[in-house]
């Protein structure tokens, strides 16, 4: 069974006049996938990883998540579907201000019934996974770019979510931290086989998925699988 | 798992019940969450508080002014005695001149005993014959309200002698000169001497002092109750002040037998009257019947409708503090609308979000309140020491002004709370 399914998804703005922001997408992602999705901007691809992330409803269409029908779900039943299966990192990486890191790890945790010391122990083992044992109770100011990025990495990872939602996760980093960040990804694919899918302009970064899909004008106009590149020279 | 989430109707119901229980065992990192918040931004929770803690202060200091109030003349009301009444003799009309109350001398010694005799509502009666007079022990000397009475009088008053013993009926009937002493002419006269057994001259008449009227405090209307000696009426009417005929008193006061049997006893008593002194039907009283207690009673009533008032009156900062609550909270869900997107992103419900504002918004008032509980009671203090006035703060106050300042804060975060949970999480994470 495919994770990710959608079938003939439609947004459609009525903004004046009628906007297409979505205009039949139907794209069917696997378990254990690395897609990147590419367009220009305005092409649809925002909407769709909106769509896809459980945070807006298609006007039309059906979404099919790890075999849930999410498309009739309300708001509350959504952000249980985002607590369990969906972790987060975005562009600007939206940790909250003057909040420990571990505490930022934990934010997940305090909406569904985890106990309070199995939280720590899953919010200290996520940090530790991603390389940032002793900065624990550093607040998001006292970290640098990366290591904000991979808190808010190991945010989306401590419900041990089967898909992560990458907004263009290096866009506001330097090439290198930007690499690191990458491969960091790359590995939580191939060890753990979660499915990593990932907006992103720019081709060098595309480069580490295994599958392109482009938008234009809210439809799917490119879909290819290629192999990754193994190794990338900095 | 799965199926969970396609299930409608009853148990969709049923389902986002229990998820609502969930969220009530968070309340402590929800708490926790709130207090960081609150700690952030110190200076703008101090003044917010304020307007709670000055609301809250309020209506305590306001509350234990007017309980001091009323109780104080609870106190006086049970100090002139209960169930009271006072019967006065009429006013005369002279050439036209219509002379004020009491001026006409129509009671007598002989009306109180047919009073005792023949009204059934009347528990005692004690006629009484009063005036100024100059008292003398010694080489000090005082002048004082001297009371010619019987032995009920005591009973009347609820009035219990400090040391010594009463005079007695048959005192009363030989017209023995005999004196009990209020407090106040003790302390004049008499210093640290034990007065029983001493002499004192009243208009020069000696007198043996036989006991000693226990401390009393104001009158209602402020008079020192304790500047005062009992004497025998019959002593009072021969030696002392004389009378315009034989038997005649200034006043007589009446005890019913309870609050119920007050308007008995006043009617009884005017019927009574009226036949002894052999009114025609049409012709108006020469007496007059006041039911005293019912008087201070009013006086009691309007103290408390006083004491409301105030309280409400205070209850209008309050009400102003929690407004500020409000105002607050607005500003702060604006200022928090992408932590709010983020929250939602990672899961957080419509309740969890509204949760985390109300007990936001709670803590504020709490605090505040705990804080305006302090500042009431000090207050009340303040007042007490500056003003005079007794002040009580009641249990109840308190709890009153707690648990309203709680209501208070959910009140006014609700719709802050109501606003946030109503975000977009798409528009909210990308809020600047």
């Amino acid at each position: 069974m495919a994770l990710i399914e959608t079938a003939d998804l439609y947004k459609i703005y009525e903004l004046g006049d009628t906007v297409h922001a979505l205009d039949g997408v139907s794209v069917t992602i696997e378990q254990g996938e690395f897609v990147a999705i590419m367009g220009p901007s305005g092409s649809g691809k925002s909407t769709f990883m909106n769509v896809l992330g459980c945070l807006d409803q298609p006007t039309k269409g059906q979404y099919m998540l790890d075999g849930t029908d999410v498309s009739s779900l309300n708001r509350d039943e959504l952000a249980s579907i985002r607590n369990a299966k969906i972790g987060f990192v975005f562009q600007g990486f939206n940790l909250l201000p003057r909040t420990s890191a571990l505490e930022n790890v934990e934010l997940p945790m305090l909406y569904n019934s985890v106990s309070v010391s199995e939280r720590r122990g899953r919010a200290m083992e996520a940090l530790m996974t991603l390389g940032l044992e002793g900065r624990e109770h550093h607040n998001p100011s006292q970290l640098s770019g990366g290591q904000q990025q991979r808190v808010a990495i190991a945010r989306a990872l401590v419900n041990k979510a089967p898909l992560i939602l990458a907004d263009e996760p290096t866009g506001n980093l330097d090439t290198k931290t930007s690499i690191e960040i990458m491969e960091l990804l790359v590995r939580l694919n191939r060890e753990s086989h979660i499915t990593i899918v990932l907006v992103t302009h720019e081709p060098d970064i595309a480069t580490y998925s295994r599958r392109t899909i482009r938008f234009l004008d809210g439809r799917v106009v490119g879909d290819e699988r290629k192999e990754p590149v193994e190794e990338k020279a900095p | 798992m799965v199926g969970l989430w396609v299930m409608k109707g009853k148990s969709l119901w049923k389902k986002r019940r229990r998820s609502r229980v969930k969220n009530m065992i968070n309340i402590p990192s929800t708490l926790k969450i709130s207090l960081r918040a609150l700690r952030v931004n110190k200076m703008r929770s101090a003044l917010t508080m304020l307007g709670i803690i000055i609301g809250v202060g309020a209506v305590i200091a306001m509350l234990a002014v007017g309980t001091g109030a009323s109780e104080r003349i609870s106190q006086q009301i049970a100090s002139i005695g209960s169930n009271l009444i006072i019967i006065l003799p009429g006013s005369t009309t002279s050439g036209g001149l219509r002379m004020g109350m009491g001026s006409q001398p129509t009671l007598t010694k002989d009306d109180a005993d047919a009073i005792q005799k023949e009204c059934s509502a009347v528990q005692d009666v004690a006629p009484v014959l009063n005036g100024a007079a100059q008292i003398v022990y010694g080489n000090q000397n005082w002048s004082t309200g001297v009371y010619g009475t019987t032995p009920s009088m005591l009973n009347i008053r609820d009035w219990p002698l400090a040391s010594g013993r009463p005079f007695t009926d048959q005192d009363v009937k030989s017209a023995t000169k005999v004196c009990l002493l209020g407090q106040t002419v003790v302390e004049n006269l008499f210093g640290s001497i034990d007065p029983i057994g001493q002499v004192v001259r009243i208009k020069k008449v000696p007198f043996t002092v036989i006991g000693i009227l226990d401390k009393k405090g104001q009158s209602p209307q402020g008079q020192d109750q304790d500047d005062t000696v009992y004497i025998p009426v019959t002593t009072a009417q021969k030696k002392i002040f004389g009378t315009t005929f034989p038997g005649m008193v200034r006043t007589i006061m009446v005890k019913a037998k309870s609050t119920e049997d007050l308007d008995t006893a006043e009617k009884q008593i005017t019927e009574l009257l009226r036949q002894r002194h052999r009114i025609g039907p049409k012709k108006e009283n020469d007496f007059t019947v006041r039911n005293l207690t019912q008087i201070m009673q009013v006086a009691e009533q309007s103290t408390k409708v006083m004491t409301l008032l105030l309280g409400a009156i205070a209850s209008v900062s309050l009400l102003v503090g929690g407004i500020g609550i409000m105002n607050i909270m607005l500003v702060s869900v604006t200022e928090r609308t992408r932590e709010i997107g983020i929250r939602m992103a990672v899961g957080a419900k419509t309740w969890d979000i509204r949760l985390q504002f109300i007990i936001e918004a709670l803590t504020l008032s709490l605090i505040g309140g705990v804080a305006g509980i302090i500042a009431g009671i000090s207050g009340s203090q303040i007042i007490s020491a500056f003003a005079g006035w007794s002040t009580i703060v009641s249990v109840l106050s308190i709890f009153l002004a707690f648990g309203f300042s709680g209501l208070v804060g959910i009140f006014f975060g609700f719709y802050p709370a109501y606003k946030a949970s109503l975000l977009n999480p798409i528009d909210a994470l990308r809020y600047e």
